[in-house]
């Protein structure tokens, strides 16, 4: 009884609840349309985790909403609402076509530089945003989405450049394949390596039908070392700490303004490197003309809040969140259910985990019962989200920013 | 029990446990009606729990209410307020850039046609409401532009204009002026005069005496007992609430005083709506001395305060810390220039409350080399240090380096503030408020900690709107008046007539 009291205090039991939540209601919309939830679950399986190419699809998948997701987690951890992740991706993915295809260093340098710029692209976008809300109190929902705005027309601009265009496609010109980030992309394709992979099946599959490429390793890295930066390094105890009570930080001479420019130039980095990832590591290998938001920025949203928040929690959520999306695709395949249903699904899902409070309430009920029952209660320290009594005066934010 | 209608409110066998710990055991508390009943205890001792409980924002574990002979079932504050309860919380819950009118309103607003807010029939009711009472209170004005005492006023308007009988206080006084205290201990029997019953948590022992018909105690968690305020003394009120005799004057060694160590000149400075608040202030405040600043709030106070910690700019002047200049800079300037500031807003200023008290406790000097190898942060250092100050000053419960700071009680968080600064080894500590929402017990604590402050070495400056504080712990009382010092006095040479004339305008020309 404990360990469960234990575990419904977790913010893991939200999570795991709001999956088993979001299915269920998934299952209802499901029957009601005419599709056999059951079966219609298992095609979901299938798509998702039938065969090793479709789990190499789903870790490709997931890759750049990890990153995106691990943005957006690590500004709402400090304070900040980065809903301009969608902004710096795309910048992400144009500065690295631009350098990819200007440039033909080898390999490794290459990939390197790829990597490096598109980053920078990135986090020099947050870091803007970061800066007209330090410096000027804008909030930086606002300038989060003009900026998504300017950059994806930015990137169609780029695209219809003489310098980048290519001719006869939607398409700029791929990067050089020096900066290529697949695993092992000629060697794959060239006759060894085909005799090679002839004789395991499942490699083949995977090597040979996707875009397999490092950028999951690095992604899974980031949301490691994110997370480490916010829980136990100095300059993450002043971003919570500016995220938190901004007033008694700067009392305390933290430079709240440094602070916000740099979680914002931090979180912008991770988009930027969520959009060279997908350049260098899948094709087309370029940026595309695009009519509407692709949907990396606001799918990370979802990731980042599935996972609480937690940047390390962005790896599962970021893994099941590309598991619906693909085998959704095979549930609209076999079942001719239409994909709204996976969507309403996902939306379910992030709809549950919305509501973080309601699980340690419901420990908080089983406790009480079971300590009238003479069963010793588990201890724990954490407020009871009811606890407005403690709460100074709200602050309604009106976007005054933190000038005193 | 007896369960009577003569009673307002009887809570029976209140037990609440967070977790582990039992916050309150068994606790009783029966308030007759149209009477003003104090509640006193210790930092921690389970006062604003009880309250809580009763309110409905918690539930407790065992145990049972009565309301006018009638057992009720509180859940939620919705059903207290139906009940005709009222709470005005120790911390005040207004939204800052509401206006009065709309905070009051809020939450039970009044609605036209279609659900159309009609503001000008909410803002009749209320100037209604303000005027029955007698509450000096602008009906337009921005909750962030009036003074605490003002809120506080809002938020027992807000309590009465939804209905209430019976209203709790939780610590209304801590944050008053001692004008705004008599206006508010008038206001009380007035209410009660008028039919309501008040259950009013306080730690100032004078007030219980000055205000209250009876006075149930609380130490940590177990009641007890009820006291019938007529029959009863300070001392054994203290006493009984702390479980050991307390020293209620302060006990102080002569001052050594050296040089100057923080000297303020010609200082202006305008507060947040442009407004000069500090009028070309000079004041000197010497090496092992505590210089008590005196004065009714709004008189340029906090400016000055945030003047020296450089939350504010000067207009013109100068701030020198051991020949230092220090005005316009940075927080930082006058950390490094060992300046500490025990602000006077603990939740706004002070603490970051998701923070645990370990976090908390490291706020200003995270930075230093013990804590942190290189960039990372070395949380088992900063818990070390956390666990020795927890003990050294304290703070409760005993342990709770790595508790939220919110789950903290009142006085205890101020606590946690104090030993931050008062172990920053300051040259200058400023304290403002020091000893707000702390009980007799913990404030002996924290004037001995001042004054070994002061024998350390350091210039003490002590702002406080409680006469009394300033009178019995300065060194030098200097009287603040229109954001001026208008008189200082060495201790002992004058007395509070004279104070209080200065502290009114009498005197300045
Ligand atoms: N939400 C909570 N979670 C854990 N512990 C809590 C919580 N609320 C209160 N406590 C603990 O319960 C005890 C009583 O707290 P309470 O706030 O009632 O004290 P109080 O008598 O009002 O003190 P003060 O005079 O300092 O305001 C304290 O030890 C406090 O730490
Ligand atoms: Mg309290």
């Amino acid at each position: 009884m404990n360990t469960l009291i234990r575990f419904l205090r977790k913010p893991i039991a939200s999570a795991i609840v709001a999956v088993a939540v979001g299915f269920a209601v998934a299952a209802v919309v499901l029957a009601v349309a005419g599709f056999a939830p059951g079966r219609s679950f298992a095609a979901l399986f299938q798509g998702a985790l039938g065969r090793p190419k479709y789990i190499a699809n789903v870790i490709i998948k997931a890759t750049p909403i990890l990153l995106t997701g691990v943005a957006v987690a690590f500004a709402y951890q400090t304070g900040l609402f980065n809903i301009g992740a969608e902004g710096q991706y795309i910048a992400g993915t144009i500065v690295a076509t631009i350098v990819g295809v200007t440039f033909d260093f080898p390999a490794p340098i290459q990939i390197l530089l790829v990597i490096v710029s598109g980053a920078l692209a990135g986090a020099l976008l947050g870091a803007f945003i970061g800066f007209l809300k330090a410096r000027f109190g804008i909030h930086e929902v606002i300038t989060s989405i003009m900026t998504n705005w300017i950059m994806l027309y930015l990137c169609n601009f780029i695209v219809s450049t003489d310098a980048f265009h290519k001719t006869n496609s939607t398409s700029a010109i791929p990067i050089n394949p020096s900066g290529y980030t697949m695993v092992l992309p000629n060697w794959k394709r060239s006759e060894a390596g085909i005799e090679f992979l002839n004789n395991i099946p499942w490699l083949k599959d995977v090597l040979l039908k996707t875009d397999l490429n490092f950028g999951f390793l690095i992604a899974v890295a980031v949301a490691i070392l994110a997370g480490i930066l916010l829980a136990r390094t100095e300059l993450g105890y002043e971003l919570r700490a500016v995220g938190h009570n901004r007033d008694a930080a700067h009392f305390a001479g933290i430079n709240v303004e440094k602070n916000i420019i740099l979680a914002m130039l931090i979180s912008g980095t991770f988009c930027g490197l969520a959009g060279v990832l997908n350049i260098t590591g899948i094709s087309p290998h370029t940026i595309t003309t695009i009519a509407a938001m692709e949907g990396y920025g606001f799918n990370g949203l979802s990731v980042a809040f599935i996972a609480g928040c937690s940047t390390v929690g962005c790896i599962p959520a970021s893994l099941l969140f590309a598991g619906l999306i693909y085998g959704g695709m095979t549930v609209q395949q076999v079942m001719g259910a239409p994909s709204d249903i996976i969507s309403i699904m996902i939306g379910t899902i992030v709809f549950f985990t919305a509501l973080p409070g309601v699980m340690p309430l419901l420990a908080d009920v089983i406790e009480r019962r079971t300590a009238s029952a003479g069963d010793p209660p588990a201890p724990h320290t954490e407020v009871p989200p009811e606890l407005p009594a403690q709460d100074r005066a709200v602050r309604v934010d009106n976007g005054k920013g933190g000038e005193e | 029990m007896e369960v009577s209608p003569e009673y307002a409110v009887q809570m029976h066998g209140i037990v609440k446990r967070f977790g582990s710990f039992t916050a309150l055991d068994h606790v009783d508390l029966n308030v007759r009606k149209q009477t003003v009943h104090a509640i006193l205890g210790e930092n921690g001792a389970g006062k604003s729990t009880l309250m809580n409980i009763l309110y409905g924002l918690y539930q407790a574990d065992e145990g049972a209410i009565c309301l006018d002979g009638e057992e009720v079932g509180i859940a939620t504050p919705t059903d207290a307020i139906r009940h005709g309860i009222g709470m005005v919380h120790q911390h005040f819950m207004l939204v800052e850039n509401f206006t009065v009118t709309e905070n009051i309103v809020l939450g039970d607003e009044v609605c036209g046609a279609a659900g159309v807010l009609d503001m000008k029939r909410a803002r009749e009711e209320v100037v209604k409401i303000v005027e029955e009472y007698g509450f000096e209170v602008d009906p337009d004005a921005k909750i962030e532009d009036i003074s605490v005492g003002m809120q506080q006023r809002v938020e027992i308007l807000k309590a009465l204009y939804r209905g209430a009988d019976t209203l709790i206080l939780d610590e209304p006084t801590a944050v008053l002026t001692p004008q705004e205290i008599e206006k508010l201990i008038e206001i009380m029997h007035d209410l009660v005069g008028k039919g309501k019953t008040i259950i009013i948590i306080t730690h100032k022992l004078k007030e219980i005496l000055s205000s209250a018909d009876e006075c149930s105690i609380i130490r940590r968690g177990v009641s007890m007992g009820t006291v019938d305020v007529s029959k009863t003394t300070e001392t054994e009120l203290a006493s009984k609430m702390v479980g050991r005799n307390v020293s209620l004057t302060v006990e102080k060694t002569p001052a050594h005083p050296g040089d100057v160590i923080l000297s303020i000149r010609g200082l202006s400075v305008k507060d947040e709506r442009g407004i000069e608040q500090v009028r070309g202030l000079d004041l000197d405040v010497r090496a092992g001395e505590i210089v008590g600043i005196a004065g009714i709030d709004g008189n340029g106070q906090k400016e000055l305060v945030s003047a020296i910690c450089n939350l504010a700019r000067s207009e013109s002047g100068t701030i020198e810390v051991d020949g230092r200049e220090i005005q316009n800079t940075n927080p930082r300037t006058s950390l490094d220039n060992a300046v500490a500031v025990i602000p006077s807003d603990r939740h706004r200023w002070g603490l970051v409350l998701p923070f645990t008290v370990g976090e908390n406790l490291v706020l200003e000097r995270h930075g230093e080399e013990r804590f942190g190898k290189g960039l990372t942060l070395d949380y088992t250092q900063v818990n070390a240090f956390a666990h020795e100050l927890i003990e050294q000053f304290d703070i409760r419960p005993a342990g709770c380096e790595e508790h939220v700071a919110s789950g903290l009680s009142g006085g205890n968080q101020q606590k946690v503030i104090i030993a931050r600064e008062v172990s920053a080894s300051p040259r200058v500590l400023v304290a403002f408020q020091p000893t707000r929402g702390l009980d007799v017990g913990a404030i002996e604590f924290v004037h001995k900690a001042l004054l070994s402050v002061r024998d350390g070495g350091a210039a003490v400056l002590l702002v406080s709107f409680e006469l009394d504080e300033v009178m019995d712990l300065s060194d030098t009382i200097a009287v603040i008046y229109h954001g001026k010092i208008v008189g200082e006095f060495a201790q002992g040479t004058v007395d509070e007539g004279q104070i209080g004339l200065l502290m009114a305008g009498g005197g300045a020309k």
